[in-house]
């Protein structure tokens, strides 16, 4: 009953953020709109128990993606400005594409994603559980994957810093490298 | 273990709260009502929390520059921070032209509910812990990164360009020093083997984290107690707000209880790196105890568990306001290159030292199993 409330709750405020974050026309209360999407995302993994997934919707994307967003939108040419609508076939095209993308996902959820789901017997997911599921290298244990992306999240630093660096030491440029 | 006599622990007392709902009401209201009242008691903490601490902040400061500090309202002026609180509720809210209206109001909001959220999940003393997590630091660290939402939101919707400066600079610190508190809490994390407050304390029982991981234990507390003193933006780091150049960074344009907000979780959040500190490194509410001398350990249970947190989590925040007092402030340059050319390297090898200290057996408590084991 009461899990079904906060649910209902927390589905409303998805629906209505994701609504305003792309409908708003300021750029930057997309983003915050955005931010309550996320936020509320990470209620829901509460509600099922499941709490460092919280954490990492949390730190990940309210922490430090959010930040990032901000921080470029910042960096952007007159931020506070409002954003040009295009009407007409546009909207039309994009709503269809969004519904299109939309069936496909859940067809795929339905389908193929709930067929191989294994779902976790006991209640509480304990750290070491995870530890040992990402750094493993039995059965369905995740250590190649693990492993690559990181090397992709430091091939990405390098590249950006890169990119962001002038000439010889610029100082000066904490935010572009931070993340 | 002996079972120690515990006179002035709250246990009993939550124990006949609890069992007089239970009494009285269905399960689910019960839970509901319990629910509101941790809620209520939380909410009068923080804000009972922060005015003592704007007090001794004020008192302390007084003493650090050999001036009086508040003298007038009450003994020794006590009282001045709930004058002060008074005025702040009665000030009125500026709205200001051209500003983001909704963001302006949203954004201290933001700064608040991320440091009332972390404040839940501190361990108080014994069985005063709303939150027990068993991921509770990662949840700490994730919700207190919220903070810096509201920061820049904050200086981006005030529509100054002061205060946007200000927001940039707490942004770009704020994300730094994060890091290092991160990586120095994974460093005891690997140490006790357990990210839940509750296991965390449990484990320090005869022995701190700081003395049982010693080296890499002590280097990773300094640098939690450096980077936590420059994630509240205060002391030597307090540049998002450095009033000669920025008037009041990223909260110039606040006026009462708007600004109250942003005040208040400063105050709190010194308290909650103060209250990690103490729960990861300092045993947290566990009084000192030491194995085998009993007739000790029942005399330091006396003293309840909740004084030994506070007593701790003071100490702390005394070093803190120490700091804050006693050097100046650094450039910004200087404190990102603190940050990523000296904190966070001596971090990363911190944590393999630790990595490597706790899987060959060198904490305390494998070294001498009789005085400091379980």
């Amino acid at each position: 009953m009461t899990e079904q409330i906060i649910f209902y709750l927390l589905a409303i405020a998805i629906t209505a953020f994701s609504i305003m974050a792309v409908t708003s026309k300021r750029i930057v209360r997309s983003a915050t709109y955005l931010l309550f999407v996320l936020l509320a995302t990470a209620g829901l993994y509460m509600l099922l128990g499941y709490y460092f997934l919280f954490a990492v919707q949390i730190s990940v994307y309210a922490g430090g993606i959010m930040v990032l967003f901000i921080m470029a939108i910042f960096l952007t040419h007159k931020p506070g400005k409002n954003v040009s609508v295009r009407r007409g076939w546009r909207i039309g095209s994009s709503l269809l594409l969004s519904v299109a993308g939309l069936l496909l996902c859940g067809d795929i959820i339905l389908n193929n994603v709930i067929g191989i789901y294994q779902f976790i017997e006991n209640e509480k997911l304990t750290m070491q559980q995870i530890g040992t599921a990402m750094l493993g290298t039995g059965k369905q244990q995740y250590l190649l994957s693990f492993e690559m992306m990181s090397i992709l999240l430091l091939a990405c630093i390098v590249g950006a810093i890169l990119i962001a660096r002038k000439t010889k030491t610029e100082k000066n440029e904490p935010n572009e490298t931070k993340l | 273990m002996l079972i120690y006599s515990q006179p002035l622990e709250l246990t009993k007392l939550l124990a006949a709260v609890d069992s007089f709902l239970q009494g009285n009401l269905t399960p689910g209201w019960a839970v509901l009502v319990k629910g509101i009242l941790v809620g209520i008691l939380i909410l009068v903490v923080y804000a009972l929390i922060a005015l003592a601490l704007i007090y001794i902040e004020r008192k302390v400061a007084a003493f650090f520059q050999a001036r009086l500090g508040p003298n007038r309202l009450g003994k020794y002026g006590v009282i001045q921070s709930l004058a002060d609180m008074i005025k702040i509720l009665i000030k009125e809210i500026i709205h200001i032209n051209k500003a983001d209206k909704l963001l302006f109001f949203v954004a201290p909001l933001f700064v608040i509910v991320a440091s009332v959220l972390a404040f839940g999940a501190l361990p108080f003393g014994m069985n005063l812990h709303a939150l027990d997590f068993n991921i509770g630091v990662f949840y700490l660290l994730a919700v207190s990164s919220l903070g810096i939402i509201g920061i820049l939101l904050a200086g981006w919707s005030s529509n100054n360009k002061y205060s946007m400066i200000g927001a940039m600079r707490s942004g770009a610190q704020f994300i730094s020093y994060e890091l290092s508190a991160g990586f120095s809490l994974m460093t005891i994390v690997v140490l006790s083997g357990s990210m839940q407050f509750s296991e965390i304390i449990e484990g320090q029982r005869y022995c701190w984290n700081l003395f049982n991981g010693h080296l890499p234990a002590i280097i990773a507390f300094v640098i939690y107690l450096i980077s936590g003193h420059a994630e509240t933006n205060r002391g030597p780091f307090d540049l998002p707000e450095a009033e000669s150049e920025l008037t009041a960074g990223y909260h110039t344009e606040y006026s009462g209880l708007q600004f109250g907000f942003f005040y208040l979780s400063e105050y709190l959040n010194m308290f909650i790196v103060a209250a990690v500190a103490t729960t990861v490194f300092l045993g947290g509410w566990m009084p000192v105890q030491i194995n085998g001398w009993e007739s000790f350990n029942q005399a330091m249970w006396y003293i309840p568990s909740w004084a030994w947190f506070f007593g701790k989590a003071g100490l702390m925040m005394f070093l803190s306001l120490w700091v804050r007092w006693s050097f100046p402030r650094l450039r910004i340059d200087l404190l990102l290159n603190l940050e990523w050319k000296y904190l966070l390297p001596i971090n990363l090898v911190n944590l393999l030292v630790m990595v490597v200290v706790v899987l060959s057996g060198f904490t305390l408590t494998d070294l001498f199993p009789a005085l400091f084991g379980k």
